[in-house]
């Protein structure tokens, strides 16, 4: 029988299995509120997650990040996607052309790759929540391959959304976060890039009356 | 060694599984039908079913062999072997050492392909067709219950029921969150297994949706209730199976008579629980289109896969 684990990181774990089920869930979601709540849902388990190891081992500066977290993913961007869509008037969008189980079977392995790719780093690191790198590397590569599956722009979006998710996680269990500067840019970049990315939305229906990406693969119009 | 107390355990827990698996059925059914405001059917409804059933004589098709008239008995004793060897009361089993989880999946499996070659056997569209969709679910639903079984069996480093369930049920607190994925994927599984909701529905006779129901058109008398009886006992082994992975606690250990008997209120309440789960997702849950079922298995399979996985991860101090 294996030791047990202190329950501080057992929480960490939890926190961050549900992390990896909602990339999945967010993987095979068809609609796109539903994708927008999850992406929420993810980030609040994502401070969640950065609180408990701010706790465990008292590094102030992860209470900072964590709340930047709530703010940020958890509340804003998800209020500044659900106005989009609002706005843009995609609320009953389903996308149809991805095979969810097909997906889901790549994303297994995706998971497994990271899983093995990241055990022998994880070793290097001393930190409680060293076991949960593998986890954000697989909610990364999951996040882009949402991003390489859909064809509609806003889950696009919330892919790359939800592959900053996955980094800060790894961030957080490798070596407790980066430092606070990086931290507010990148929050920031993440920020500014959305709100550009709605203005582009804009852009793209007014040129093409539709969300559909892969109307901007055509270099010149026929 | 056989211990006294074993063998009654034994008999004691077969003889319950027989009594109990219509009394669940009956109870799934009353809570079903409070939930959606019609007036329910007694709580004895298929003990009255199955004793209206035995008195009946026997109708067969023109067509039928002799396998169509041994089916009943095989799957009986399928469902029959598997409540036995699952620990609903105690793990002191003397029947335990005779299939591991991964042989009880395999007769699950064994009476699955008898209820579907019997209702092939007859030759008419319906059993085909209800055959058919069997056994594509049953070819989605077994590799998920394995991996489910795989993770418990990886807690525990053992394939046998009787160890994973004492190693389950006597441990430190530790959250699991491989144990959580396990048993939502289970709880998938058990629903497509047992032809409820989102997967089948058990109480329709509508041609273009049923499956279990089509495959035992032909049957009458005595052969329908011993695969009515079979099916409850297949609800009743599918929830102890995952009550005793899942929520271990209460089980009585080896030769412990008092914990036998104090097992008993326990299990009646925790099947009754459940019983009122079940009835609650099947009411709000719709029926799904049968080419959704592969996408419903499909997650069943992702999530027992994870919670393996994550086990490997997690769990593990390397």
């Amino acid at each position: 029988m294996t030791a047990l684990l202190p329950f501080s990181t057992q929480l960490i774990n939890l926190f961050a299995s549900v992390i990896l089920l909602l990339a999945f869930s967010m993987l095979a979601q068809r609609r796109v509120l539903p994708l927008i709540n999850m992406f929420a849902l993810q980030g609040a388990t994502l401070c969640l997650s950065t609180l408990v190891v701010a706790f465990t081992t008292g590094q102030a500066h992860l209470y900072w990040s964590a709340g930047l977290t709530l703010l940020l993913k958890a509340l804003l961007l998800p209020w500044i996607l659900h106005r989009l869509v609002r706005r843009l008037n995609v609320k009953w969008d389903v996308e149809s052309l991805i095979n969810i189980p097909t997906t889901m079977l790549v994303g297994i392995v995706l998971v497994m790759i990271a899983f093995n790719v990241a055990l022998p780093i994880s070793q290097l690191s001393e930190t409680v929540s060293r076991g949960t790198l593998g986890i954000a590397l697989a909610t990364v590569m999951l996040a882009f391959l949402m991003m390489i599956t859909r064809t509609k722009a806003i889950p696009q979006v919330v892919g790359f959304l939800a592959m900053e998710n996955g980094l800060f996680l790894a961030a957080t269990s490798a070596t407790y976060g980066m430092p606070m500067v990086v931290e507010l840019g990148i929050a920031l970049d993440v920020l500014v890039g959305a709100i550009i990315l709605g203005v582009f939305f804009f852009q793209i229906r007014e040129q093409f009356d539709s969300l559909d990406i892969r109307h901007l693969e055509k270099l010149k119009e026929n | 060694m056989i211990s006294i107390s074993g063998l009654i355990g034994q008999l004691f827990a077969i003889v319950l599984g027989l009594v109990l698996a219509p009394l669940l059925s009956g109870w799934v059914g009353m809570c079903r039908a409070w939930f959606q405001n019609r007036s329910a059917p007694p709580l004895f409804q298929p003990y009255y079913t199955l004793h209206k059933l035995f008195r009946k004589d026997v109708v067969l098709a023109h067509g039928a062999s002799s396998l169509f008239r041994t089916a009943p008995f095989v799957i009986f004793g399928c469902m029959l072997a598997a409540s036995a060897i699952i620990p609903s009361l105690s793990t002191d089993l003397p029947l335990a050492p005779a299939a591991d989880t991964i042989a009880l999946v395999g007769v699950f499996g064994l009476a699955r392909i008898f209820i579907s070659l019997a209702a092939m056997d007859v030759g008419t569209s319906f059993g085909t067709l209800g055959a058919r969709r069997e056994m594509l679910i049953g070819f989605l639903a077994e590799p998920a219950l394995l991996m489910v079984i795989f993770t418990t069996a990886l807690i525990s480093q053992s394939t046998s029921l009787t160890t994973i369930v004492e190693t389950l049920a006597h441990r430190d607190f530790v959250i699991y969150p491989s144990l959580a994925f396990a048993g939502i994927a289970f709880t998938f599984v058990s629903f497509a297994e047992n032809a409820r909701v989102p997967v089948d529905n058990p109480a329709t006779h509508l041609e273009l949706t049923m499956i279990h129901e089509a495959m035992i058109l032909e049957y009458s008398g005595r052969h329908l209730a011993l695969i009515e009886w079979a099916a409850s006992l297949k609800l009743y082994a599918y929830s102890c199976l995952g009550l005793a992975l899942f929520f271990p606690w209460g089980v009585a250990g080896s030769d412990n008579f008092i914990g036998l008997v104090a097992a008993i209120p326990v299990l009646l309440l925790k099947l009754g629980i459940g019983g009122v789960l079940l009835a609650g997702i099947e009411t709000v849950n719709a029926k799904m289109r049968i080419f959704r079922a592969p996408e419903f298995l499909g997650t069943a399979f992702l999530l027992a896969v994870l919670g393996l996985l994550v086990r490997l991860l997690l769990e593990t101090r390397v």
